[in-house]
């Protein structure tokens, strides 16, 4: 399924017994076969739709429908710019502005606004289609300068967008016209119409988690398709090499503008249901850090996987959903570390050192800290602004390892939090460059350090924690595994 | 509105103060752009994280200027404080872009080409997100207004035109820096193995050239005009705040194709052709939309004339 996928398994002994056929290649001969490949894809497809259909049947939670919602939304974005940067290797940075567009589209044409309320079996195809044609025009550029001006190209449009959005409440036309308001400008627009079907109108939750599956669904079957097609061996092509494609005669123009114009499609769907689903639309939504964490999304999952990026939309969604609750965010700061340490360290004895030192370690600071400078330790485990420290034998454990400085106006634990965050990144990145035992040494003070920083400064301000780790991913990733968590390893040919 | 348009157009001494304007706005693209084109000659790599590079320079200038005293009341007189601002912040900036270098894109050297972009995008907003956890997304604000009582906001009169003391600082600075950038290009060995690398990477490394080296003299070069860019932004225009690398490195981005990506003669040219295009819409159009102007120029420029102003045909080989 995933972009240059491992070829099938050699054909069986039955195969090889039948004698070969005049004018039918391996591939053609084979067709039976790759069918078969799909049916897992298929399958996945299915197991994956019923248990997100069943989310809002088992819990009545309110709040996990709406995060589940939000998911689906990033699903759909994330297999929508899988489309562009997955399959065709083309960086789309005005991706977010489509997303954007459709969704301002949707609610100009159905609010208050204009007092335009139009059925939404006209507004969404409507959106989507214009989309399209968006994704086109936006593509168009790549017929006359390729690669990296693509790139340009689309940010721009990306910044345009935002602009348009945040100043189009005072749209004056250049001095030539009237001052019109177009946008709703920074507060948005509000009081969008929901979604109705049937004459009922969606106004739940999960109503809109099913929409959104269930346009998951389509798409994901249609760009399957459109992937496994002349189409999607071109992208690939295109892809790996766009020189050798257009002298194979492949139309890399018009292809890259396919790519372009087909992730633009599914984020004009996913921008109608968000407008919907919302009742309202507002320009920080369709901004520069929203594009990262798509891009964290298909990166994360692993580009030109369409159930990777379906993976990675999840992980990151649930993850930066998570980072909100600092009670949550500590747990799972820990056990990830936890588990970093149990699958990379080898072997057992050495793992065994490393945690031994580490609570040694962070227990010998605590004391001396604590001698030499009482108020070093006597700050408080926050959660949330409350203070977490009477909560159970974690909080107590934590303490006793960590130093916490109490906050006084004359030090506040930032500023020692600030200084510890630029050497946890020194020491993070010396890491990298130190082999051999001088890296477990290492280790040790580092992971302290990143406990300290933690919850003297992260865990605290999510608003920041959170876009600093999707940098964190897009980084990592590229320069460890840049294929991803279920992509396929490309090797550029030179 | 279109009043307006009609009078001031004809008013030398407004299109004068535009021009100038523009000139200074022109000379930041400029010192900015130099960086994004050294780097996407030898390397064919779009840094995004150079903006971000340029923001930490503007803070680091601040920093030097609250740790000797302030604008308000300075320990050191005028003229060193500024030496030392600069100073500190090309400093600071270089070594920061030869980290950058090193750790984010020397390890993808052979990667696929949209590899290093990603991990530039991530670069990019982890240095963001960091300044915002560091210091505040609240702007700090060098208050040069204040230093020896505004002297940088006095006027020269030359003839019947009015320039500020701050913006010849600038204009004339940037100009100093770029005069010795095209020397050390075109006079020194480093230069020339830059040239070299940019003309092409494999020839050059089997002549002996040591790769890795020429690329982290183009960054650690590159960031430090950079940084110099940041303290004559704070200078200039007072405010500093995490983000305001973005936007001020896509337009020098763009004035680096705008002259021809890869062509340091071109982005001066394209830097202060932006700065003064952006200046008179400004000036005379929209001050609201100058972005979407601005952008929509650039994106029809490129679509006429990809190569730039001063660049060549890219020759693809196989």
């Amino acid at each position: 399924m995933s972009a240059g996928a491992p070829p099938p398994p050699t054909p069986s002994t039955s195969s090889a017994t039948t004698s070969p056929q005049i004018g039918a290649d391996e591939w053609v001969r084979r067709a039976g076969e790759r069918l078969v490949d799909r049916t897992p894809q298929l399958v996945l497809l299915l197991v994956f739709v019923v248990l997100v259909a069943l989310i809002p049947v088992i819990t009545s939670n309110e709040y996990i429908v709406r995060v589940a919602t939000d998911t689906m939304l990033y699903v759909l974005l994330a297999t929508g710019l899988n489309v562009a940067v997955g399959w065709a290797g083309l960086l789309d940075l005005g991706y977010i502005a489509f997303y954007g567009f459709a969704a301002y589209l949707f609610a100009e044409l159905s609010s208050g606004h204009y007092g335009i309320h139009w059925a939404t079996w006209i507004t969404v195809p409507l959106v989507v289609v214009g989309t399209i044609m968006l994704g086109f025009v936006l593509a168009l550029p790549s017929r006359r300068v390729s690669g990296d001006y693509l790139a340009i190209v689309t940010l721009f449009f990306g910044q345009i967008f935002v602009t348009l959005t945040t100043q189009g409440y005072r749209w004056d036309w250049f001095g030539f016209g009237g001052v019109h308001d177009i946008t709703g400008g920074p507060t948005g627009l509000t009081q969008v119409d929901p979604f109705r079907v049937f004459g009922h109108q969606l106004t739940q939750a999960r109503d809109y988690l099913w929409v959104a599956l269930a346009g998951f669904a389509v798409i994901a079957i249609g760009l399957s398709a459109a992937n496994h097609s002349r189409t999607g061996r071109a992208w690939r092509a295109l892809r790996d090499d766009p020189l050798a494609a257009e002298v194979m005669g492949i139309p890399v123009n018009r292809l890259m503008m396919f790519a372009v114009a087909a992730g633009a499609g599914v984020a004009g769907f996913a921008g109608a249901v968000n407008g919907a689903y919302y009742q309202g639309v507002f320009p920080t939504s369709f901004a520069f850090p929203t594009l990262i964490t798509v891009y964290a999304m298909v990166i994360l999952g692993g580009a030109g996987s369409l159930p990777g990026v379906v993976l990675g939309a999840i992980v990151v969604n649930v993850l930066l959903e998570v980072l909100r609750t600092p009670e949550h965010a500590r747990w799972v700061f820990y056990v990830a570390v936890l588990a970093g340490l149990i699958a990379k360290v080898r072997p057992w004895r050495m793992l065994g050192a490393v945690l031994g030192g580490l609570v040694a370690f962070g227990l010998v600071v605590n004391a001396i800290v604590g001698a030499v400078w009482p108020r070093g330790t006597a700050g408080p485990l926050y959660a949330g602004g409350a203070d977490f420290t009477t909560h159970g034998w974690f909080a107590t454990a934590v303490r006793h390892w960590l130093v916490l400085p109490k906050n006084t106006y004359e030090l506040p634990n930032y500023t020692i939090g600030n200084y510890a965050f630029v050497i946890l990144i020194a020491l993070v990145l010396t890491l990298t460059v130190v082999r051999g035992w001088k890296r477990y040494v290492l280790l040790v003070p580092t992971l302290w350090l990143a406990a300290f920083v933690w919850e003297n400064r992260l865990v605290e301000e999510a608003p920041t924690t959170r876009p600093l780790f999707l940098g964190v991913i897009l980084i990592v990733l590229m320069a460890t595994r840049p294929q991803g968590l279920l992509g396929t390893p490309r090797v550029e040919v030179v | 509105m279109t009043g307006v348009l009609a009078f001031t157009l004809y008013d030398w001494h407004y299109f004068f103060a535009q021009l100038v304007a523009g000139l200074t706005l022109g000379s930041l693209y400029a010192l900015l752009a130099l960086g994004y084109t050294m780097v996407y000659g030898i390397l064919k790599l779009l840094n995004f994280a150079h903006g971000d590079v340029y923001m930490v320079g503007a803070y680091i200038g601040y920093f030097v200027l609250t740790a000797l005293g302030g604008a308000l009341s300075p320990v050191i007189p005028v003229v060193p404080l500024i030496l030392l601002m600069f100073m500190a912040a090309m400093t600071g900036c270089a070594v920061l872009g030869v980290v950058i270098e090193r750790f984010a894109y020397r390890p993808l050297r052979r990667a696929p080409r949209i590899a290093p972009l990603i991990s530039a995008l991530g670069v990019s907003f982890f240095i963001q997100q960091s300044a915002v956890l560091l210091w505040g997304a609240i702007p700090r604000s060098y208050n040069t207004f204040s230093l020896h009582n505004g002297v940088l906001f006095t006027y020269v009169t030359i003839g019947n035109l009015r320039l500020q003391y701050a913006q010849i600082l600038v204009i004339l600075s940037a100009i100093a820096l770029m005069a010795s950038l095209t020397l050390f290009v075109w006079r020194t060995t480093t230069g020339k193995a830059m040239r070299a690398t940019s003309f092409d990477p494999e020839a050059a490394s089997m002549m002996g050239i040591d790769i890795d080296r020429v690329i982290s003299v183009t960054f650690l070069i590159g960031s430090a005009l950079a940084g110099a860019a940041g303290v004559m932004t704070g200078l200039i225009y007072q405010n500093v705040q995490p983000y305001m690398g973005f936007g001020a490195g896509l337009k020098a981005f763009t004035a680096a194709v705008v002259g021809g990506i890869g062509n340091i003669g071109g982005a001066m040219l394209g830097g202060m052709l932006i700065g003064v295009a952006e200046s008179l819409t400004i000036g005379y159009l929209s001050s609201t939309f100058q972005d979407l102007i601005v952008f929509t120029v650039l994106i029809v420029f490129m679509l006429f004339r990809p190569t730039g102003l001063r660049g060549t045909p890219v020759l693809q080989k196989v």
